[in-house]
């Protein structure tokens, strides 16, 4: 099975959605969506990096998201620039970086699409022993740093006088940010890793009522995306990643009129009239 | 429960007044026991007078010359306090006089820029925090915000919601508490973890006035039961003055501190709070008088000039 292209694909791409699903859903807990897209932009600089020194392309985009992290928390503490210009001008100027970057290699020859955009054809066995080892890691990791990770994301003041070092966990969650990126890239590529991670933890959101609920629903509702998208990309000969993110984007609206013609589940739960649900 | 008269260390102090003249000696007799006269002592509200033997205890949590600054402005310097087992002890002070923050530097949410917090090792800490607001995306229930900092059984759940008389709200998302009930929640939440040291930031925020008094209630309940030491930020003036035992006044330093009746009665306190200082004295006066009368040693009209009289000599 595993000398089929297409199985290896899917199977990449199911390991990839099982982890993106829960670390997705602190990204939408945290409104962190656009720090998860400038981490994954500045990838294309770790990759053209990694070509450049001639070391493993995982760990070059392992390498750089990460630092751009560690850059983006140190100048959002010195508070010389709001959060989203920071961002605007880390996102582009590394994705800009890194294509200049591989323009200027005139000796490696790199398909740019199908890290844009990624590739079906390229995952390889190797591919799979990393995505799934690599993935196992940062699960475990996640379940680890649980409890600090959600009651920092409930409140960081909370967090840090019951001694639960939100600092670290944040940390932590930065390294795993970058490990998920590294090994989705090849599966969703560079451009649409933030909608793996976003849109399943935001269909989840319709059908959880607790958070640990919500992960595995939204690992669960990813990895369905995966395979419905590869398999309409092998029906419509149409790129993997954007076919990914469309069969995502299908099951979220799905959601969505499920809960148009439902009362919303929300409603109803207490006795209370909603205190600002916004 | 003495008087320690402010040093004018503190950035921008108002007018202060430091001289004995007009505030209660430091000299003053540290026990109601030793107190010189029935009224001093007939002072001290009944239920904190069970109390007085936290003086003895090592403090939970003590700020030694404690200063934050951020900035290049100092938001609070030179505070020196501590909280024992048992003992309430609230801070009062105008809006940014460094409240919260003299708290957060407790707590270790903000670093201090100088002097020192010592904490007793392994004191166990239970904090409700001023604001809160869970973001609408993350499904929460009031039962699993109880687990929230750490692992408690089911039945330690039920037991704390219903302490704070919230039980039927457990399967409740906290986004659709009210006011009154998510305070309570954040109560149940901090109470579960059987702290050694409870930190309230305004717990009254956002309730009306009966779920005021009955939060206060519930807070004192809570010191009787656990034993447990208890930091409080407060603006209700009227409800401190008759629930705490240490009263701290703020002003981007400590203006005055010592028992509600010694601070009411300090110049400091009454050029801080004006109008307001002294109506809270007013009620709290009726209640000291209500003591006396059971005493029938003093004449209610009297007993007020009496009081002050005294004091200006001391």
């Amino acid at each position: 099975m595993l000398d089929d292209f297409f199985w290896r694909a899917l199977i990449g791409g199911i390991g990839v959605a099982l982890v993106a699903g829960p670390l997705g859903c602190f990204i939408v807990w945290r409104r962190m969506a656009y720090f998860g897209d400038t981490m994954a932009h500045s990838a294309l600089l770790g990759i053209a990096l990694a070509l450049l020194l001639d070391i493993d392309i995982t760990l070059g985009v392992f390498a750089i998201t990460a630092a751009v992290a560690f850059a983006l928390l140190l100048l959002q503490r010195q508070r010389a620039l709001p959060t989203d210009a920071l961002l605007g001008i880390l996102s582009h100027s590394t994705l800009a970086l890194g294509l200049v970057l591989v323009a200027f290699m005139a000796w490696v020859r790199i398909d740019l699409l199908s890290y844009l955009f990624g590739d079906l054809l390229a995952v390889s066995r190797f591919d799979i022993a990393l995505i799934y080892g690599g993935g196992i890691a940062v699960l475990v990791i996640l379940v680890v740093i649980w409890r600090p990770l959600l009651a920092s994301t409930v409140s960081e003041e909370l967090a840090a006088a019951e001694a639960l070092r939100p600092e670290r966990a944040r940390l932590v969650f930065m390294l795993l940010m970058a490990g998920v990126i590294a090994i989705a890239m090849k599966i969703v590529g560079i451009l649409l890793i933030t909608s793996l991670l976003v849109i399943p933890a935001a269909t989840a959101r319709r059908f959880a009522s607790g958070p640990e609920q919500m992960a595995v629903l939204a690992a669960g509702l990813g990895a369905c995306s995966v395979a419905l998208g590869l398999f309409g990309s092998l029906e419509f000969d149409t790129p993997s990643g954007p076919s990914v993110v469309v069969a995502a984007l299908a099951l979220f609206l799905a959601s969505l009129l499920r809960a148009m013609f439902q009362r919303d589940p929300l409603q109803g739960a207490s006795p209370n009239k909603g205190r600002g649900m916004t | 429960m003495q008087v320690k008269p402010a040093e004018n260390n503190g950035p921008g102090a108002p007018a202060q007044s430091p001289g004995p003249a007009q505030s209660p000696g430091p000299a003053q007799s540290p026990g109601p026991a030793q107190s010189p006269g029935p009224i001093a002592s007939a002072g001290v509200p009944p239920e904190t007078s069970q109390g007085a033997a936290f003086h003895q205890a090592a403090p939970l949590i003590e700020a030694k010359g404690l200063g934050v600054a951020r900035g290049g402005r100092w938001l609070v310097r030179g505070v020196d306090l501590a909280i024992r087992p048992g003992e309430i002890v609230t801070l009062i002070g105008p809006n940014g006089s460094g409240k919260s923050t003299t708290v957060k530097a407790l707590l270790g949410i903000l670093a201090a820029s100088e002097g020192a917090v010592v904490r007793r090792p392994g004191v166990n800490i239970g904090y409700v925090p001023q604001k809160l607001t869970v973001d609408w995306t993350l499904p929460l229930t009031v039962r699993r915000l109880m687990t929230l900092t750490g692992r408690h059984a089911a039945a330690e759940v039920e037991a704390a919601l219903g302490e704070v008389g919230i039980a039927h709200l457990a399967g409740a998302p906290v986004q659709q508490l009210s006011g009154g009930e998510f305070q309570r929640a954040l109560l149940a939440r901090a109470l579960i973890r059987r702290p050694a040291l409870l930190v309230l930031d305004e717990p009254v925020q956002g309730v009306d006035f009966a779920g005021e008094i009955a939060l206060y209630e519930l807070i004192r309940d809570i010191r009787q039961r656990l034993g447990c030491g208890i930091l409080m930020i407060s603006h209700d003036l009227h409800i401190v003055m008759g629930q705490t035992d240490t009263v701290v006044c703020l002003n981007g330093h400590v203006c005055c501190s010592g028992t509600p009746q010694a601070v009411t009665e300090s110049a400091e306190y009454r050029a801080l709070f004006g109008s307001q200082a002294a109506s809270a004295l007013a009620i709290y006066r009726h209640h000291h008088d209500h003591v006396h009368r059971d005493d029938g040693s003093v004449v209610p009209g009297e007993e007020c000039n009496h009081h002050d009289h005294e004091h200006d000599h001391a």
